[in-house]
């Protein structure tokens, strides 16, 4: 065997990763694997605590996506509960989802990713980030910072919490918002639609053209896509159904509490997150991207894919553009950015529609709720994929089991595979520097990966048990220490 | 110029969201201060750029901040570097300074973590426990300052941005910062009788209160609703942006307090505190819920939480 090669940390994602890339005799890439390196465990010490609590706890998963952990925690809760939230508490819930996409959609675009676009992936890896956008072109660095920033202010108006949020809670929302805040979060919402009018004309014309061999190239894999749609599947990133969808465009819808029946995870040894693969294709499931057996994709390039329309105007004109120039299902990896930009456009829109709903200022937000022994499943699209929460409570209201299966965790396989397409394409007989490492980087950055979120679960560190398997991943032997 | 290094260990990000909530503060900030370590917005690598070094290495900086606590070897060996490499180490976030809510796992054994988590998992096809080319975990959560030695404590869940300007400031000049010793009840509008006379209840329900009329809405504790204000430092509501009110944040979502930034000082127990607070409004705190997690909720690090034996603990 050759070198190995360890990018290490991953950087400008969210969360804790390495990259082991093992290259053979005459250095070529033989085999690569994103190792993810961190661990808590929510799914244990959620187990006890009162059900109206874990709104409260589970957003300690991720500090970028609380308010994807929050609303799905507190849907989870209204279905352990049996109510429904009334519909300014609804609509409530939908607003700070809307808004908390936009602030997060731009963090990755212009801080995490963008820098590889704007300065390029092979500039000097000091300038290569949000700080040296910020003093190449200070004119869009101030932008940037400000409507990231607005995002969070317009939160902090809304539910007086913006990072670990704490007014969703069982039955609806605890804050009503006053006609004054409404007037305060108006003109804000308003601006960030500017900004995000801007983002997607500023890609489109100066920096998807000038990568256009890189997006055809790189991280580029063929698999499934799952997403959230609205009964008539309309994209919706607060609630409907959840679409699963095969590589050849069919596809399968089911509801949140189905999904069992339709995804089951994998453990590999290497990685301390585990990996979702589609079960109901009834295919196993395999890695090799000449083959791939039960991978399916999330996020926003996967919601892009599986809805049939977006609801507000401008984000469609852009979804039917996006549509006929790539197909459907759309493959490219670096795709994800576009999509990602269209759905901030969308947010940004739907944010104002709600904001002008005049239900939203209604002082009925919230539904009182009775602890019984139940089991609720909670289901939202948080920015980096499908995020399921999965409670049951005994007669007390207290929790006795938690199932979590988050955005980036579906993403797990892909992510691999991208990996290993950019390592075999990029580096050949031994060569490699900085800036192809990067480019290895950017196959992983383009599924914003929240890793964080992904290793909410804890383990130790002694390996108890090795398996041997095969390539369809059934068990051939097992050893035991 | 002054250095600035920030790590991140047992995280979330929260921490690292409140810096950019400075805003365009930040960018004021840009010509007098350098990052020269920031794995969130920055490149630079443990191992050199292409991973040619064999030790890992952090620049010297002048101020390092480190959120998140220490759950795994290699979090440590990362403490221990910056601590090596900076002049002053800042703990920034609840989880650094005490824990925070990872550290609710220090309430159960390793094993029974790895048998839940590997076996039990509802969707989880149980294939053994990854361990290659991992870091190995502690055999509990850490906070920083019980690894190395912490210069400054900035606790919340996350630190509000104000006070995170307000401390870098400081030390940037050399100037020493410490959070003032006042609990969240002292910065707290609401109305206060010192008496209850309902029972304690769960937040099922809505508090009551005139939306947006903070100063009408009677104290949560004496509406019944358990509110870690009487034992938590104060702080997180302090106003960064034009025309805020100083609130504590979760009382603007007219919701009770769980405790985010710690103990109002040093060698408190807000534990047997809370308990007495309660009592001294006429509440009977046996009748909390779940009452060990409830009351250490952020600060289970530093040997405050602890496997209980497994008879009690089923």
């Amino acid at each position: 065997m050759g070198k190995k090669i360890v990018i290490q940390p991953v950087t400008r994602i969210e969360g804790h990763a390495k990259v082991t890339i093992q290259l053979d005799d005459s250095g070529n890439v033989a085999d690569t694997k994103v190792n993810v390196v961190e661990l808590r465990g929510f799914e244990k010490f959620c187990v006890g605590r009162p059900v109206e609590e874990l709104p409260r706890i589970v957003t300690s998963i991720c500090g970028v996506c609380p308010w994807s952990h929050h609303l799905a925690s507190a849907k989870a809760n209204d279905a352990v509960y049996g109510v429904k939230p009334p519909p300014a508490g609804r609509k409530l819930r939908e607003l700070c989802n809307a808004i908390a996409y936009t602030e997060e959609h731009i963090l990755h675009f212009f801080f995490l990713s963008g820098p590889d676009f704007v300065m390029g992936p092979d500039a000097d890896y000091s300038v290569r980030n949000v700080i040296g956008i910020a003093q190449a072109n200070p004119e869009i660095g101030k932008k940037v910072v400000r409507n990231r920033h607005l995002g969070s202010h317009m939160l902090e108006i809304v539910s007086g919490k913006a990072i670990h949020p704490v007014t969703a809670v069982p039955g609806g929302f605890s804050k009503p918002l006053t006609q004054a805040d409404r007037d305060k979060v108006l003109p804000m919402a308003e601006e960030v639609l500017e900004f995000a009018k801007f983002s997607i004309k500023f890609a489109k014309e100066d920096i998807f053209p000038k990568y256009l061999d890189t997006v055809k190239t790189l991280g580029v894999i063929n698999t499934g896509f799952m997403g959230t749609v609205a009964d008539d599947g309309v994209l919706n990133l607060y609630d409907g159904k959840l679409r699963l969808m095969k590589a050849d465009g069919s596809f399968a819808d089911f509801a949140y509490d189905q999904y069992t029946e339709f995804i089951s995870e994998k453990i590999q040894d290497w990685s301390y997150m585990k990996f979702p693969y589609a079960k109901s294709w009834g295919d196993g499931f395999s890695m090799d991207s000449t083959d791939p057996r039960g991978i399916y994709r999330t996020n926003s390039l996967a919601r892009i894919n599986v809805a049939d329309k977006i609801s507000t105007p401008l984000a469609q004109k852009e979804f039917e553009e996006f549509r006929e120039q790539f197909g459907r299902p759309a493959q490219l990896t670096l795709l994800y950015h576009w999509a990602r930009l269209i759905e901030l456009l969308h947010n940004a829109e739907r944010a104002i529609e709600l904001l002008n709903d005049p239900e939203i200022t209604s002082t009925e937000t919230r539904v009182p709720v009775t602890p019984r022994a139940a089991r609720g499943v909670g289901c939202v699209e948080a920015p980096r994929g499908t995020l399921i929460h999965d409670y049951e409570t005994d007669d007390k209201g207290l929790v006795t089991s938690v199932n979590l299966i988050v955005g980036t965790t579906h993403n797990n396989a892909p992510i691999n595979m991208s990996v290993n397409q950019a390592a075999k394409t990029l580096i050949k007989d031994g060569n490699y520097d900085q800036g192809i490492l990067n480019q290895v980087e950017m196959a992983i950055r383009a599924y914003d990966p929240c890793l964080s979120c992904a290793t909410h679960k804890l383990d130790g560190s002694i390996p108890v048990r090795v398996d041997i398997v095969d390539a369809d991943g059934n068990l051939k032997d097992t050893f035991r220490n | 110029m002054a250095k600035v290094a920030e790590e991140w260990l047992n995280i979330c990000g929260g921490c690292e969201i409140s810096i950019l909530d400075l805003g365009e503060t930040l960018l004021d900030l840009l010509p007098s201060l350098e990052f020269v370590h920031m794995p969130v917005l920055m490149d630079h690598k443990y191992f050199g750029q292409t991973g040619e070094k064999t030790e890992l290495e952090i620049p010297e900086a002048d101020v390092g901040l480190i959120s998140g606590g220490i759950r795994n070897e290699k979090e440590k060996h990362v403490a221990e570097e910056m601590r090596k490499k900076c002049k002053t180490l800042v703990a920034l976030g609840s989880c650094a300074c005490f824990g925070g809510i990872p550290a609710l796992a220090n309430m159960y054994p390793k094993e029974e973590l790895l048998e839940t988590v590997y076996r039990d998992s509802k969707t989880t096809e149980s294939n053994g426990i990854p361990s290659q080319d991992l870091p190995a975990l502690t055999d509990k959560v850490y906070a920083v300052d019980e690894v190395v030695k912490v210069d400054v404590h900035l606790p919340g869940c996350p630190m509000n941005p104000a006070t995170i300007l307000e401390a870098l400031t400081c030390l940037l000049e050399g100037k020493p910062f410490e959070l003032p010793e006042r609990s969240v009840c002292d910065d707290c509008p609401t109305k206060r009788e010192e008496k209850s006379d309902v029972a304690l209840k769960r937040p099922l329900q809505d508090a009551e209160f005139v939306p947006g009329e903070y100063d009408k809405m009677r104290c949560l504790n004496e509406q019944g609703i358990l509110c870690l204000g009487p034992v938590t430092r104060s702080g997180c509501g302090k106003p960064y942006l034009e025309g805020e009110e100083n609130v504590p944040r979760c009382i603007k979502g007219y919701m009770p307090c769980r405790g985010c930034f710690g103990p109002i000082r040093k060698g408190a127990n807000p534990q047997v505190e809370m308990m007495s607070a309660l009592s001294s409004i006429g509440l009977d705190a046996k009748l909390i819920e779940d009452r060990r997690a409830f009351l250490n909720r952020y600060i289970g690090g530093q040997n405050r939480l602890r496997p209980l034996p497994p008879k009690v603990r089923r």
